[in-house]
C-alpha cells in the first residue's frame, strides 16, 4: 500500500516535470508551424533584411529590418545606460554603502522591479517624453532614447540584484590579500573583486539585456511606432515586440500578415534564447 | 635598530578583550616567532602591525605603535602596507595566472613595461624558491599550483612590493611537512633582507626558524626572549607548560 502511495506520488511529480518541457516545445512547434509558413512567399533573407514593413499594402511587403535594428538600438541605448549605472550600484550595495544605507537601497531595487511595465510605461509617456522633446529640441519626443531609458529603468533591477550576488560570493580573502599589499579599497575592488566576479557580472548584464530585448508595452507606449531604418537615437522606432503586440489583433488570421508576426515571434524567441544561453554559460564558469 | 616599538597595546573587538596591555620591540633582521595556544591574540597583534585589524567591525585599540619611529594610526595605511606585508595561513592566489598573481603588486604601485615587471616576478619568485618550479608556466592559473607552491607563490607575490617587514600568519597551518620544510628553508633565508614576524601554531617551528620567541596567554604576552632560551629555561612555569604540551 505504501509502495504504492510512493510509485503514484513520484509518477505525478515526474508528470510536473515534464509538462513545464511539453509546453514549452509544443509553444515552440507552433510558432514554427505559423511562422515558417510566411516563406512560402518570401525568402528568408528579403524578410530578415528587406527595408520596409508594410504588411497591409497590396502586395505586403514584409522586410522586418526596420523592427530588427529598433529593437537593437533601442536595447543598444538602455544597455548604454543601465550597465554602467546598474554595476556601480551593485558594487557601492556590496562594498562601501553601510549597513543600513545597503537594506533600504536593496529594498528600493526590488520595489523598482516591482512596478509593472505599462505604469513605466505610462508615467515614461507624460513625463519623460516631453523632457526628451524639449531637452534635445525634436519634433516628437516619441523617440528610441526614450524607450532607452524607461527600459534601462526595467533592466536596472535585474542586473544590480545579480552584480551585487556575484561581487557578494566571492571570497573575502582576496579582497584581503589585495588590500594586504598596500591596495586601496578602489584598486582592491577594481582590480580583484571585480575581475573575480566578471562572469557573475556579464551574467547579470546579459539577463538584464534579454530583459530589454523581451519587453513590449513599455517601448510601444513611448517609442513612437514608426517602422523606419533608425539613423540615431533621436527617431522613433518599432521594435520587434511592439509590431507583434500592435499587429496580431488586426492581422487576418492564415494572412501573409498572420504568419509574418509569427515569424517576428521566431527572430524574437532565437534572441532571448541565444542571450539567456549566454548568461548560462558566464554563470556556469563562474563555479 | 628597532623597527617595531610596540607601547602598551590593547585591543578589544566590541565585547572581546583580545589584547591586553601587550609592549616589545622588533628588531631589523630577525625572525621573532609568537606563539601560543588558540584565542591567545597573536593573529591579532600580527594584524595590528599593518592594520589590517581596521577591517574588522567594532575594532578599538589603545596604546601605541610605532614604525621606524612613525605611529602607525598617523600614517598613510597604503604606505604601512607595502612597507609591511603579510602572507596568510591559507594560501590565495587571486584569481590570475601565476605571473599576473605576482606583478599584480608592483602594478598597482605604478610599475610598468614588460622588461621591468618579468625583472621584479622573477626576483621575488627566485627569493621564495619557486622560480625553478613554475618558470616555464608563467602563464597558467595559479590555482593549478600545489598548496606548498601556492603558498611560496603569495610569499613571492608579497615580496614583489618590496616591504621591508614580512608577516607570517600561520603560513604552513594548511601544509604537508615536506612543503612546510621549504617554507621554513625560504623564510630563513630572507631575514638577511627582511625583518620576519611569525605567528605559528607549531611549537617545534617556532624553535626551528625562530631568533627570538613571544610567548601569548589569554591575550597578555607572558614572556618575550632569545628563542634558545624559552625552549630550555624559561622564566614563567606557564610557558615550560605550553612548550611541553601540557595545555594549549
Amino acid at each position: 500500500m505504501r509502495k504504492l502511495r510512493e510509485f503514484i506520488i513520484e509518477k505525478l511529480v515526474l508528470l510536473c516535470g515534464l509538462a513545464s518541457i511539453f509546453f514549452v516545445v509544443l509553444i515552440f512547434l507552433f510558432l514554427l508551424r505559423e511562422g515558417l509558413a510566411v516563406f512560402k512567399t518570401i525568402s528568408p533573407s528579403a524578410f530578415l533584411a528587406g527595408k520596409s514593413w508594410y504588411p497591409i499594402s497590396e502586395p505586403p511587403q514584409l522586410g522586418i529590418l526596420p523592427l530588427i535594428l529598433g529593437s537593437l538600438v533601442v536595447t543598444f541605448g538602455a544597455a548604454l545606460i543601465s550597465i554602467p549605472i546598474g554595476v556601480g550600484c551593485a558594487i557601492y550595495i556590496a562594498e562601501i554603502a553601510p549597513k543600513r544605507l545597503k537594506e533600504i537601497l536593496k529594498a528600493g531595487i526590488e520595489l523598482l522591479a516591482a512596478i509593472p511595465s505599462v505604469v513605466l510605461g505610462f508615467i515614461g509617456m507624460v513625463t519623460l517624453v516631453p523632457f526628451v522633446k524639449t531637452v534635445f529640441h525634436l519634433p516628437t519626443g516619441l523617440t528610441a532614447l526614450s524607450g532607452s531609458i524607461m527600459l534601462a529603468f526595467m533592466a536596472m533591477p535585474t542586473i544590480v540584484s545579480i552584480a551585487e550576488d556575484a561581487l557578494y560570493s566571492i571570497p573575502k580573502t582576496y579582497k584581503e590579500g589585495a588590500l594586504a599589499m598596500g591596495a586601496t579599497h578602489w584598486q582592491a575592488i577594481w582590480r580583484v573583486m571585480l575581475r573575480a566576479a566578471s562572469s557573475g557580472i556579464l551574467a547579470a548584464i546579459m539577463l538584464g539585456i534579454g530583459r530589454v530585448i523581451g519587453e513590449t508595452m513599455a517601448v510601444m507606449m513611448i517609442t513612437g511606432n514608426a517602422a523606419v531604418i533608425p539613423h540615431s537615437l533621436f527617431v522613433p522606432v518599432r521594435t520587434l515586440t511592439a509590431t507583434i503586440a500592435a499587429e496580431m489583433g488586426e492581422a487576418v488570421i492564415g494572412s501573409e500578415h498572420y504568419f509574418a508576426l509569427f515569424a517576428i515571434g521566431i527572430v524574437l524567441f532565437v534572441i532571448s534564447f541565444a542571450i539567456n544561453v549566454t548568461a548560462d554559460l558566464f554563470l556556469h564558469k563562474r563555479q | 635598530m628597532v623597527i617595531f616599538k610596540i607601547d602598551d597595546l590593547d585591543i578589544r573587538f566590541g565585547s572581546v578583550h583580545a589584547v591586553r596591555g601587550v609592549s616589545m620591540e622588533v628588531l631589523a633582521h630577525e625572525i621573532l616567532t609568537v606563539i601560543g595556544p588558540s584565542n591567545s591574540g597573536k593573529t591579532t597583534f600580527l594584524r595590528m602591525l599593518n592594520r589590517m585589524n581596521d577591517l574588522q567591525p567594532n575594532f578599538k585599540m589603545s596604546g601605541t605603535v610605532e614604525f621606524e619611529g612613525d605611529n602607525i594610526r598617523k600614517m598613510n595605511v597604503e604606505i604601512l602596507r607595502r612597507k609591511v606585508g603579510t602572507v596568510f595561513a591559507l594560501p590565495l592566489p587571486l584569481p590570475l595566472s601565476i605571473f599576473d598573481n605576482v606583478a599584480y603588486g608592483p602594478r598597482m604601485h605604478g610599475l610598468h613595461g614588460r622588461g621591468k615587471l618579468a625583472e621584479r616576478v622573477e626576483e621575488a619568485l627566485r627569493r621564495a624558491y619557486l622560480w625553478e618550479e613554475v618558470k616555464d608556466r608563467l602563464q597558467e592559473s595559479a590555482f593549478k599550483l600545489s598548496g606548498g607552491q601556492q603558498q611560496r607563490l603569495c610569499i613571492a607575490r608579497t615580496l614583489a612590493v618590496e616591504p621591508e617587514v614580512i608577516l607570517f600568519d600561520e603560513p604552513c597551518s594548511g601544509l604537508d611537512p615536506i612543503s612546510t620544510a621549504k617554507v621554513e628553508d625560504a623564510m630563513v633565508k630572507l631575514k638577511q633582507q627582511y625583518t620576519l614576524i611569525l605567528v605559528t601554531n607549531n611549537v617545534k617551528q617556532a624553535a626551528r626558524v625562530g631568533d627570538r620567541t613571544a610567548f601569548f596567554l589569554s591575550g597578555e604576552m607572558i614572556e618575550i626572549d632569545k628563542t634558545d632560551k624559552i625552549f630550555t629555561a624559561p622564566r614563567d612555569g606557564r610557558t615550560d607548560d605550553y612548550i611541553r604540551g601540557r595545555f594549549g
